[in-house]
């Protein structure tokens, strides 16, 4: 079975699953608070913050990859400022990590805050009138009620950062074995001759863990929502 | 303890302007709905801040404008049982129960739980989902999460209001084992006067967010001038006690020195009740009646009249069960030549004592 892919592919497979951990793990804190924000406080800059968020999912993919090589590249405002501490992003997995997860943040959010609109204002009344802090309160009433939309927003984020090609490949470039993901490698299989088996096999894989994903979190999803409702 | 409110708030077309004592016992914050019963326990909860005043327990601030001092809902220690239970849907019974307990650090908790899991009969449904209680249940669960949170106050915003009549009958003779055995006050809002007949030890009156009226429930409900519901439902207030229950299906209760009669009421023999006598009830006669099919004749004297608009009166009678109203007409208070000080006899028919209007204690 191992054969089946070469050492190439698997590395291809094995940083891609690296990488879209690690965008659903950075994202998924701030998918969090961003989306209680949004659902909750009013705050003076609150549409400018929507459309930040959303800005990924409507820009042109490589436009996201350029502003964020303009921005977190070497030479960029905030990169060089890092690079002085040792943290660097440009054509490193942590930085193909970056854009899969900014790409994925706005599909993120908008589930959690679904969920968070769903939720009754007049339970977290009747848990505060009951001693519990905000803080409590957000852990102990909402946080539980909206584990599904948590959940939910998590796969559908995770999907997105396996499957991030354009903001990647331009931020991050295509090096096999640092940057080089799934989808860079199909591309990077499909132009050279011959490549069609390997690229083919890829895609197999891809679908594999894409399905495989969207169904767990249906099931966890299920057993969740019965949880939470009670029923 | 006593809880003090003096607020005002600008509401949707009307401006709150509230001020009233709430002591030990069960305060009724009684009116029609949109008078602001609800912003007002809001306020005391700390849902909602006032735009100016002062609310306080004791000598503990919760609210000072003046001071500038607000405290938030979760350091306020109160409970509060809403309309709609509010239960938290993902936690069973039994968390639900303890959820505030764990904010509140009590010295005992379980002793407390036992005493309260006892008193509401939540025994056998600890480990259940709150998705299938039942109306009554969930109320029951909301009032038992609410008493363990350890509070120094309780609030109930018309506990009552979603459920069905059989509901209401399970879940009232807690509101008065609530009244009867905590020392903290009550603040109960209501708009059904049937409930703060039975429930309340003190009255207030809210009419488009002013007090129109405020005091002891029994002295309020024999002030003529009291008629939230118009003058039909114009009546006082009686404490009886249950004497006997007779074979023939009449139960005998003794006020003062007098014995009432009413159908069977499903109260033990020696219990206190309450009996409200509606005022167009009652006959007034200046001789002791004979050959009449009336039960309950009262003797006493009349102690305050009071003319309507139209052709009625109300006669305050004192008796030595208390007082009773009647509905007259300004012809028969000329014919019979009744004035303040006049001796007369209050005619009430049995079955005339309204059911509903009878309190019970529990079964």
């Amino acid at each position: 079975m191992a054969d089946w892919l070469g050492p190439n592919e698997w590395q291809a497979v094995f940083l891609s699953l690296k990488v879209a951990i690690w965008a659903t793990i950075w994202t998924l804190p701030l998918g969090i608070f961003t989306a209680f924000a949004l659902a909750r406080w009013n705050f003076p800059g609150k549409q400018l913050l929507n459309g930040l968020v959303h800005l990924p999912l409507i820009l042109p993919p490589v436009v996201t990859g350029y502003l964020l090589l303009m921005t977190f590249g070497t030479r960029g405002a905030v990169g060089a400022m890092l690079e002085e501490i040792g943290i660097v992003f440009a054509f490193r997995w942590t930085g193909a990590a970056l854009a899969a997860g900014i790409m994925a943040f706005p599909l993120m959010v908008r589930a959690i805050r679904l969920s968070i609109e769903a939720v009754d204002p007049k339970l977290e009344q009747a848990a505060a009138t009951l001693g519990a802090s905000k803080i409590w309160v957000f852990l102990t009433v909402t946080l539980p009620l909206i584990l599904p939309g948590v959940l939910a927003g998590t796969i559908l984020a995770f999907a997105k950062a396996m499957g991030e090609f354009g903001a990647t490949i331009t931020f991050a470039s295509n090096i096999p074995g640092q940057t080089q993901t799934l989808p860079s490698a199909i591309y990077a299989f499909l132009q050279v001759p011959g490549g069609e088996s390997s690229a083919l096999k890829l895609v197999i894989v891809s679908v594999v863990i894409a399905m495989t994903a969207l169904l767990a979190s249906e099931v966890i999803a299920q057993r969740m929502a019965k949880r939470v409702s009670g029923t | 303890m006593t809880l003090s409110v003096s607020i005002k708030h600008q509401l949707d077309g009307f401006e709150l302007d509230v001020a009233f004592d709430a002591p030990a016992g069960l305060t009724a914050l009684f009116g029609h709905s949109g008078s602001g019963k609800t912003s007002v326990i809001n306020g005391v909860a700390g849902l909602l801040k006032p735009d100016a005043g002062k609310i306080s327990v004791d000598d503990d601030v919760l609210f000072d404008s003046g001071a500038g001092r607000w405290v938030p809902p979760h350091k306020r220690r109160i409970g509060y049982i809403f309309q709609e239970a509010r239960l938290f849907p993902h936690l069973n019974v039994l968390k639900n129960l303890v959820f505030g307990q764990r904010f509140a650090g009590k010295a005992e908790p379980k002793a407390d739980f036992d005493r309260v899991v006892g008193m509401l009969g939540l025994e056998g449904m600890l480990t259940r989902r709150v998705h299938h209680l039942s109306g009554g249940e969930k109320q029951r669960v909301a009032i038992g999460r609410a008493l363990l949170a350890r509070p120094r106050l309780i609030l109930a915003d018309e506990p009552l209001a979603a459920l069905d009549d059989a509901r209401k009958d399970e879940i009232l003779p807690y509101f008065e084992r609530l009244r009867d055995e905590m020392a903290v006050p009550i603040l109960y809002v209501s708009h059904s006067l049937a409930e703060v007949a039975r429930l309340a030890t003190t009255v207030v009156v809210l009419d488009k967010g002013h007090v129109s009226h405020q005091g002891d429930t029994a002295a309020l409900f024999s002030d003529p001038s009291f008629r939230p519901a118009g003058v039909r439902w114009v009546g006082a207030l009686l404490e009886a006690k249950v004497r006997k229950h007779h074979t023939d299906g009449l139960t005998e209760l003794s006020a003062g020195q007098e014995a009432l009669f009413l159908p069977r009421v499903s109260a033990d023999e020696g219990s206190l009740l309450r009996v409200r006598i509606s005022a167009q009830d009652v006959i007034l006669s200046k001789d002791r009646p004979t050959g009449l099919s009336a039960l309950n004749i009262l003797p006493g004297v009349v102690e305050n009249l009071q003319a309507g608009d139209g052709p009625g009166a109300i006669a305050s009678v004192r008796t030595s069960a208390g007082l009773v109203l009647a509905r007259i007409t300004r012809r028969s208070v000329q014919a019979l030549g009744i004035s303040v000080g006049t001796p007369c006899y209050v005619v009430v028919k049995t079955v005339s004592i309204a059911r509903d209007d009878i309190g019970g204690t529990l079964r």
